[in-house]
C-alpha cells in the first residue's frame, strides 16, 4: 500500500479552501493559494506538535478536573461539593445506576479513552509505524466523533445551575473543577482536530526524496 | 511514473505564493500546555496553600457527624470540614479529624473550644434549629491564646460564654451547688446579666466553685463589696407581716440562678478584678447580713446530752447568730469515768456589730488580741448553754450568754480551739432543781412515819372503844336526870298557876302604880318647878290659861 504515490510524492498540493491544485516543488512552509490566498499545505503544519501540546495540556488539566469539585449543591443550609467521581458514586448508591453508567462513560471513560488513544495515534504517527494503518485511521474518526459527548457533564452542570436556584432551599453552583473539565474536553477536541490523519500513512521519511529543484 | 516527469506533465500548474505571516513562531502552540500546567499548578498550589492545619478533636460520640460532609463553622462561616472519623485506641472516644481552611489557621490555639451543634431545647431557650435541616456541624469558639494546638477535647455542650463576649468572670465558693447548673442565669436587680459557666467540686471535695460570667456593661456593678447568693427556687418567708413568696424569675425556680447586690449601696467599693473570688451565700438574708470577719474556732464541752443539737445548729448570743456548730463528738474522760461531748463551732465575733467594734476599741486601747476579748468576756461570766430552740422539733442551739453568777473558771487564751466554759441550760437547771427536791423527798422516812401513824391510830382506836364502853351509859343516865330537872323547872316557871308567875304579876302592878305616881310628880314639877324650893303652894295657881293672860 505504501508504494502507492501520495500527493506529496507527486509534488502536488490542493488548496483546502478553493480546491486549486498547485505544484509544490519547493515545499514552502508558508505557501498560500494564489487564487484564494488560503494557506496551502500538504500536511497540517506542526500537526504533531500542536496535537501533543493540546494533549499534554488536557492531561494536566484532567487532574484538577477530577480533584476539584465540579458542583456545589446547597440543600437546606448545607452545602455539599461533589466531584465527578463522587457524583457518579452518589448516583450509583442512590440506585440510579443507569444514569451513573452514562455519566461515568461520558465524563470519565471518554476523556481518558480520548487521551490514551490520541497518545497512541500520535506516538505511532511519530514513529511512522506501518502497523494497522487503516484501523488507526478508523480509530481517529471514532475519537473525533465521541469527543463531543464528553461535554455532557458540563452541560448537566450548566443546566442545573440555571434551573436549580431556590436560594437556601436548593442551590447549585459551579465548582472550579467544571472549568478544568470543560478545558480538558475542549483541549482534547483541539488535539484531535490538530492531528492530521494523513500522517498515519506517512510511513516514509519525507526527506527520503528531497526536492531536487528546490 | 517517475517523479521527474511530473513537472513536464503538468506545466500549467501554478505554484503557491509564499507569504511570511507576521507571527511566525510555531512554538507558540506550546504555550497551551504551559498555560494548562500553570493553571493546574496554581490550582494545586492554591489547594496546598489553602489547606490549613489538620486538627483532631475527641468527642464522646460522633452523633450527627459525617466524614467529608460535616462542616466546622464559626459565626456560621465555614472554616473547615470533618475529614475522618475514627474511634480512639481505647474505644472510649471518637477522634474527629478536621481540615481547617488556610484562613482559619489561627483558629487552632490553646483555648479554642469545639462542640457539636445540634438542636437543643433547654430552659434558656431553643438553639441549633437550623441543624434540624442541615445536619449537625462543629461549632467553634476561637480562643485568645497565641499558642497553637493540634489535639482538642470537644465539649459535649456549647459553651455558654463565647470568648469574644465582653464581660468578666468571677469565682464563687459555696458549700453545695444546690440546683445550680452550667448556664443558669445570674441576676442583678432581677435582670439577667450573666451566666454560670462552670460548676466544679473543689479539689478537696469540701465545697463547690462556681464560675460565673457577667456580661459587659453590667460587670461594673460587681465590686469588692458585692454579695452573691443562690436565688434558686422559691423563697418562702413567714413573718409578722405574713407569708411572702419571692423568686428571681420563673426560670430560677426550675433552673436555679444566682443573684448579687452590693452590701452597702451607698458606699461603692472598688470594682472587682477579673476572676475575683467571692462567697456564694445560701440566701439573700445571709448574703446581706453584716460581714462575718474572721471566724474563731471555739470548743464547748457539755456534760449533758446534746440531743437536738446538730451540725449547723446556730451559736447564738442574745438572739444574734454568731456562728454555727461544725462538729459534735462524744468523748470519754478516763479520770472522771464519764462521757462528755465536744461541740466545735465557728464563731464570727464581727456579727455582734457595734458591740464588737466597741469591744475591739476598748481592747485595742488595752493592747489585747481577739482571744483576750473572749477571755475578758469569759471572766465576766460568758458561758455557753444548750437551749431548746423549738419545742416541737426538739431542735437545740448553743447560746452564749453572760451569766454574772457563774463560777469563775480558768481560761486559756492560747488554746486552739478556744475553750468556752459551759453552764447548764435553763431546762437543765430546772431539771437539777427538781432532782434535788426529789432527792430531799427521797430522804424523808415515809415508812417510819407511816408505821408511827398506824400505831397512833390503833391506840386512839382503843381509847375510843373504852370511852364507848364506860362513858356512854353514864352519859345516858345523866341526860335522863337533866330532862327531869328541866321538866320540874318548866312546871314551876311556865304554868299560870305557878307562884312565881303570880308574884311577878303583883309586882308588875305595883311597879305600874309607882310609875303613874312618878308621872304625876313629873307633871307637877313641870308646872311648878318652884315647889322644889318652896314646897307645895296652898292656893294652887290657876291653870295654865291664867298664866297666859298675865304675860305681856
Amino acid at each position: 500500500m505504501s508504494s502507492l504515490p501520495r500527493a506529496i510524492d507527486l509534488k502536488l498540493i490542493g488548496c483546502q479552501a478553493c480546491g486549486l491544485v498547485l505544484d509544490n516543488q519547493h515545499q514552502h512552509r508558508d505557501a498560500r493559494c494564489p487564487r484564494c490566498e488560503a494557506r496551502v499545505y500538504s500536511r497540517k503544519p506542526d500537526s504533531l506538535a500542536r496535537s501533543w501540546a493540546y494533549l499534554i495540556a488536557a492531561t494536566i488539566l484532567y487532574i484538577p478536573a477530577n480533584l476539584l469539585p465540579i458542583m456545589l449543591t446547597t440543600k437546606m443550609y448545607n452545602t455539599e461539593s461533589s466531584t465527578i467521581v463522587s457524583g457518579v458514586i452518589e448516583l450509583w448508591q442512590s440506585g440510579a445506576w443507569d444514569l451513573a453508567v452514562i455519566v461515568f462513560t461520558a465524563s470519565v471513560v471518554v476523556p481518558i479513552l480520548k487521551i490514551v488513544l490520541l497518545t497512541f495515534l500520535l506516538l505511532s504517527a511519530q514513529l511512522r509505524s506501518t502497523w494497522r494503518q487503516r484501523e488507526r485511521t478508523r480509530l481517529y474518526r471514532v475519537i473525533e466523533y465521541i469527543g463531543h459527548w464528553s461535554m455532557l457533564d458540563v452541560f448537566v452542570v450548566a443546566l442545573l445551575i440555571t434551573l436549580v436556584h431556590f436560594h437556601k432551599l436548593a442551590l447549585v453552583q459551579a465548582g472550579p473543577g467544571i472549568i478544568a473539565f470543560g478545558a480538558v474536553v475542549v483541549l482534547t477536541m483541539l488535539a484531535s482536530m490538530s492531528f492530521d490523519p494523513r500522517l498515519i500513512w506517512d510511513t516514509k521519511e519525507p526527506d527520503q526524496r528531497p526536492p531536487q529543484n528546490g | 511514473m517517475p517523479i521527474s516527469e511530473s513537472p513536464d506533465n503538468t506545466p500549467s500548474l501554478p505554484t503557491p505564493e509564499v507569504k511570511r505571516p507576521a507571527r511566525g513562531s510555531l512554538s507558540l502552540i506550546w504555550l497551551v500546555p504551559l498555560v494548562a500546567a500553570l493553571a493546574g499548578l496554581i490550582l494545586i498550589v492554591r489547594s496546598v496553600v489553602q489547606a490549613g492545619p489538620t486538627i483532631t478533636i475527641t468527642f464522646e460520640t460522633a452523633e450527627g457527624l459525617e466524614a467529608d460532609k460535616t462542616e466546622v463553622k464559626y459565626k456560621d462561616v465555614v472554616i473547615g470540614k470533618v475529614q475522618a472519623l475514627a474511634l480512639s485506641e481505647d474505644r472510649s472516644h471518637v477522634v474527629v479529624t478536621v481540615d481547617l481552611n488556610k484562613s482559619a489557621s489561627n483558629v487552632a490555639v490553646e483555648d479554642t473550644r469545639f462542640w457539636v451543634e445540634r438542636p437543643r431545647i433547654g430552659l434558656g431557650g431553643i438553639s441549633g434549629i437550623s441543624t434540624l435541616l442541615s445536619g449537625a456541624y462543629l461549632g467553634v469558639d476561637i480562643g485568645t491564646s497565641t499558642e497553637s494546638r493540634e489535639a482538642f477535647v470537644g465539649l459535649e455542650k456549647p459553651p455558654s460564654i463565647a470568648h469574644d463576649l465582653k464581660g468578666r468572670r468571677f469565682s464563687l465558693h459555696t458549700d453545695d451547688a444546690n440546683s445550680l447548673t452550667i448556664g443558669s442565669p445570674v441576676y442583678f436587680r432581677k435582670m439577667p446579666v450573666g451566666r454560670i459557666t462552670a460548676a466544679d467540686l473543689d479539689v478537696d471535695g469540701k465545697g463547690v466553685t462556681v464560675q460565673i460570667f457577667i456580661n459587659a456593661p453590667y460587670d461594673k456593678f460587681v465590686n469588692t463589696g458585692t454579695r452573691f447568693w443562690n436565688a434558686s427556687g422559691v423563697d418562702l418567708t413567714l413573718n409578722a407581716a405574713g407569708l411572702k413568696v419571692s423568686t428571681q424569675s420563673v426560670a430560677t425556680v426550675f433552673a436555679g440562678g444566682i443573684a448579687f447586690q452590693s452590701y452597702n449601696e451607698e458606699d461603692p467599693s472598688q470594682p472587682a478584678k477579673e476572676n475575683a473570688e467571692f462567697t456564694l451565700f445560701s440566701d439573700q438574708a445571709t448574703a446581706l447580713a453584716p460581714p462575718d470577719g474572721i471566724g474563731i474556732e471555739i470548743r464547748m464541752v457539755f456534760g449533758q446530752s446534746t440531743r437536738g443539737l446538730t451540725v449547723g445548729s446556730p451559736v447564738d448570743f442574745r438572739g444574734i447568730t454568731l456562728g454555727v456548730v461544725k462538729s459534735i463528738q462524744i468523748d470519754y474522760d478516763a479520770d472522771k469515768r464519764d462521757f462528755f461531748t465536744n461541740v466545735d463551732a465557728e464563731m464570727y465575733p464581727q456579727r455582734m456589730g457595734p458591740a464588737y467594734s466597741t469591744l475591739l476599741k476598748t481592747q485595742q486601747q488595752l493592747g489585747l488580741g481577739p482571744e483576750d476579748m473572749v477571755a475578758l468576756l469569759v471572766s465576766h461570766g460568758l458561758r455557753a448553754q444548750m437551749r431548746t430552740g423549738n419545742l416541737l422539733t426538739g431542735q437545740s442551739y448553743v447560746s452564749l450568754d453572760v451569766i454574772p453568777t457563774a463560777k469563775p473558771v480558768k481560761f486559756d487564751a492560747d488554746a486552739r480551739p478556744l475553750l468556752i466554759p459551759t453552764a447548764p441550760g435553763n431546762l437543765e437547771e430546772v431539771q437539777a432543781q427538781i432532782q434535788s427536791i426529789v432527792r430531799k423527798l427521797n430522804a424523808i422516812p415515809f415508812d417510819k412515819i407511816g408505821n408511827n401513824l398506824h400505831e397512833t391510830l390503833r391506840s386512839a382506836n382503843g381509847v375510843f372503844k373504852q370511852l364507848d364502853q364506860d362513858l356512854a351509859p353514864q352519859a345516858k343516865k345523866m341526860l335522863d336526870e337533866a330532862q327531869h330537872t328541866l321538866q320540874s323547872l318548866d312546871q314551876n316557871l311556865a304554868s299560870p298557876d305557878a307562884p312565881l308567875q303570880q308574884n311577878a304579876g303583883r309586882t308588875l302592878e305595883q311597879v305600874d302604880s309607882a310609875a303613874r305616881s312618878l308621872r304625876g310628880l313629873a307633871d307637877y314639877l313641870e308646872k311648878h318647878p318652884e315647889s322644889l324650893l318652896r314646897g307645895k303652894a296652898e292656893n294652887p295657881e290657876p291653870p295654865a290659861d291664867a298664866g297666859k293672860g298675865s304675860t305681856p
